[in-house]
């Protein structure tokens, strides 16, 4: 069963959302960075928290808590999971 | 002696597991990068003693930390027997993830996973069998917090340590796997050592490798040309970090059965929820630091005194003696704090003793100037920083607790969006904290900072947060300005002049980030811990550690320049004894005091000024000197000052300080002085040691100035208001010539 899926960029998952990551842009160190804590395509990533002001966020992805900002979230492309 | 190193991630239980085996007193922290310089020790337990090495927690053996750069040079030059790879297997994935790097370098390897209690307690199971089969090397189950499946852990590492081990990838199914075959050959055939390890990194373009292997990575360039995958492009980078996980999720997730799939909601959660919560979450932080200093300072627990008006133990008709001095260190009119009811048993016993020392060599009949010597030059002195030490170990007890339960990290996380705003990210608020309780420690962690610019303003503001060291200048002095003011609670004072270095810190900052230290805020992303509650017996052996260090420091460094002190203060350049007012260490520090004249503490104090610059200076050796010299002194000056003083209920160096003829503004800018100015020696080795090369001169300048301007500025304000106006102009100028300056700059760009 294939499941209508939208896109979107991490930074604009809400609290509660699920989805699967399609794509990390970016360059460099911090790209690196994104794939060694283990932001690999494919991979499920839920949206648990956001800090006061919105910014960073909190997920869980394989198991643990990361957290990361809105501006490195925004090289995640994710599909969004209903 | 056979050497094997431990590796893993970052709070995998790689510190505690040193402690295990080689019965080391190391901190174990609950946020990521607590070891951040390789440390070794001796397991004693098996035949033979074998040396421990705990390296840096790291996710990867990347090229873009340094402490990533250390772990990676030191299994690839210093060729351990054996590396251990502590596992989280709460945390598989990702821990699996180092796992496979390591695996590529010719060296035995000995898995330990970790954390195996934990595991079975959320009912999840684990077949480390079949693991073993996949992996090729021993994997062993242990948890290192209840000392299980160690002595296996270490036989089993026995038994390859002497064994040769052959380089192994999971690439194997990538579709790079036939250029690092390629470069690997070319590597083997030109001598060079690990040759797998060196060719998925040459493959991966790290930038350390290309350096060093520039012929290989030709091949790498030339294969690159003509490849393109959908996904990736020719990032070869990412492409091998997808590998990686792909194989990892692949072959070795499915070997970790979960009972419960979805999201557990336990104890923790909920207390992350109100202690991270959008609106109550800074607000909590602030209340639980404030807390930690009126738990350590105050002399009005909880205020209850004020609020209920309680009799004093005089009003209630007690006698004096020894017994009514007891319960006076716990209740007198107020609650103390329990810091304060510390404080208040260590004088009496200090005091008490020291009595007796004094009643005994008087009893002896010795000299006139040996008795002298003990009383005021050891005795004074290190009366004053002895009485603090347990204050000092209480309040390091609560930053620990902090530390350990995982909160500091989510402190991180709460504040992260302020501190950006300033040009520091959350992730370095850390260390910051740390310098609550010791500058060293916190200089050293911020090497677990990715941004080199942000290293150099952490570490230049570290001093700002006032460490335990400074605490008896804080309540000491800050007593005095009570006194004098009539604000009965010395505490709230103590409490501002945190504030005033926290303050001095972002203003700092800012400043740095607009001119010096030009640049974006480093990245942050950073793993969160999951909480848990300290363990007492981990707490218990740190706070051990820690004590001892300051008595070691108050019996040797400290009483040494005591005694120098107080041989200065009595002796003239004729060497003989002399007035106070004509010893060597009065006309030296006469001859610098007119420099601290705008702070407050200099010539307007006529010939009593140099004793506070005197302070000032000794307390470079280590900040507690401050106290002890004013101990010391304030006992020599005893004859000198003594018939006018009427302060009541004051201790001798209150006296003496009050005596001088001091204002409180005049204090006030003494107190600030020491807290930002350069820190004790031990902390400037460790700045100089962490800081880079030329920005050290600057660093130590920049400490000066700092604390010079804000003390001058603390003083001309509260003294007379309307220089504010003043100092204001001051700073819309300045920030007005840094702008024009800026824009020059970026003109110019």
């Amino acid at each position: 069963m294939v499941e209508k899926k939208s896109m979107k960029p991490l930074s604009e998952f809400e609290i509660g959302e699920n989805g699967v990551i399609v794509k990390v842009a970016g360059e460099g160190a911090i790209r690196r960075r994104l794939f060694d804590m283990g932001l690999t395509p494919g991979t499920g990533v839920y949206l648990r928290k956001k800090a006061p002001f919105g910014d960073p966020f909190e997920i869980t992805i394989r198991g643990y808590e990361l957290t990361l900002r809105k501006a490195e979230a925004a090289y995640v492309e994710m599909a969004v999971e209903r | 002696m056979k050497r094997y190193a431990l590796a893993g991630n970052p709070n995998c239980g790689k510190t505690t597991l040193f402690n295990c085996l080689t019965g080391s007193t190391a901190h174990v922290g609950n946020w990521p990068g607590v070891t951040v310089d390789k440390r070794e020790g001796t397991y004693k337990k098996g035949e033979d003693p074998i040396s421990i090495v705990d390296l840096p927690g790291i996710y990867s053996l990347s090229p873009y930390t340094p402490e990533e750069v250390i772990s990676r040079n030191y299994i690839l030059d210093e060729k351990p027997d054996c590396v251990i790879d502590i596992v989280d297997v709460t945390n598989l994935e990702r821990n699996l993830y180092l796992t496979t790097q390591i695996m590529e370098i010719d060296v035995p390897v000995v898995i330990a996973l970790n954390m195996m209690d934990l595991m079975q307690k959320q009912g999840d199971t684990i077949d480390e069998k079949e693991l073993e089969k996949r992996l090729g090397v021993p994997v062993v189950r242990i948890s290192a917090l209840k000392g299980e499946g160690l002595d296996e852990l270490m036989r089993r590492a026995q038994e390859v340590s002497g064994q040769g081990r052959k380089g192994k990838t999971v690439l194997d199914e990538c579709t790079l796997t036939h250029l690092i075959g390629d470069v690997r050959i070319a590597l083997s055939g030109a001598g060079v050592e690990n040759p797998l390890f060196h060719a998925v990194k040459l493959v991966e373009c790290d930038e350390i490798e290309v350096q060093m292997h520039p012929t290989a990575f030709k091949m790498v360039e030339e294969f690159k040309g003509v490849f393109k995958d959908e996904l990736f492009g020719a990032d070869f980078e990412a492409l091998v970090a997808d590998a990686r996980y792909k194989y990892i999720t692949k072959h070795y997730s499915p070997l970790l059965v979960k009972k419960n799939k979805g999201l557990k909601h336990s104890k923790s959660d909920k207390a992350d929820k109100i202690l991270t919560h959008k609106w109550a979450g800074i607000p909590i932080f602030l209340v639980i630091l404030f807390g930690i200093f009126h738990l350590t300072f105050s002399e009005d627990l909880l205020w209850l005194g004020s609020i209920f008006g309680f009799s004093t133990l005089e009003e209630l008709g007690f006698s004096e003696n020894f017994g009514t001095s007891l319960l006076a260190c716990v209740y007198d009119g107020v609650i103390f704090s329990p810091g304060m009811i510390l404080f208040n048993l260590m004088d009496l016993l200090t005091s008490t003793v020291f009595g007796w020392i004094v009643a005994g060599v008087e009893a002896l009949g010795a000299a006139d100037w040996a008795i002298g010597l003990i009383q005021d030059g050891i005795l004074g002195g290190l009366g004053g920083v002895l009485s603090f030490v347990p204050q000092i170990v209480m309040l390091l007890l609560l930053l620990s607790i902090l530390e350990d339960s995982g909160y500091m990290a989510r402190v991180a996380f709460i504040l992260d969006r302020i501190f950006r705003r300033f040009g520091v990210s959350g992730r370095a608020f850390i260390p910051m904290i740390m310098g609550f309780g010791c500058s060293i420690p916190a200089m050293v962690n911020t090497r677990t900072l990715a941004d080199e610019r942000e290293r150099t303003l952490t570490i230049r503001t570290i001093p700002f947060f006032s460490c335990g060291a400074k605490l008896p200048i804080l309540v000491g002095v800050a007593g005095a300005v009570a006194h004098i003011t009539g604000l009965g609670d010395g505490s709230l004072i103590s409490f501002s002049m945190y504030v005033v270095g926290m303050l001095l810190a972002v203003v700092s900052i800012l400043l740095m980030r607009s001119t010096t230290q030009r640049g974006e805020v480093a990245p942050f992303i950073m793993e969160l811990p999951p909480y848990h509650t300290p363990s007492g017996k981990g707490l218990m052996i740190h706070l051990w550690d820690k004590t001892k260090h300051y008595i070691e420091k108050v019996f040797t460094i400290i009483l040494a320049s005591t005694v120098l002190v107080w041989f200065l203060s009595n002796f003239g350049w004729n060497w003989q004894m002399v007035e106070i007012e004509n010893s060597i260490l009065a006309s030296v520090g006469q001859l610098l005091q007119p420099v601290f004249t705008p702070l407050g503490f200099g010539s307007q104090l006529n010939s009593f000024g140099w004793v506070f610059v005197v302070a000032a200076a000794t307390g470079l050796i280590a900040k507690e000197e401050v106290i002890a010299t004013f101990g010391t002194l304030a006992a020599v000056f005893a004859g000198v000052l003594a018939p006018e003083l009427s302060v009541e209920g004051a201790t001798e160096v209150m006296k003496m300080v009050v005596g001088t003829g001091i204002t409180w503004q005049g204090l006030v800018s003494f107190i600030i002085f020491n807290m930002t100015t350069i820190p004790c020696f031990a902390a400037v080795a460790a700045a100089k040691g962490e800081i880079q090369k030329g920005k050290f001169r600057w660093t130590v300048a920049f400490w000066v100035v700092a604390s010079y301007t804000t003390s001058a500025l603390a003083y001309t304000v509260l003294s007379w208001w309307w220089t504010a106006f003043i100092w204001v102009a001051v700073a819309i100028a300045v920030g007005f010539a840094i702008r024009l300056w800026n824009k020059k700059i970026s003109k110019k760009a």
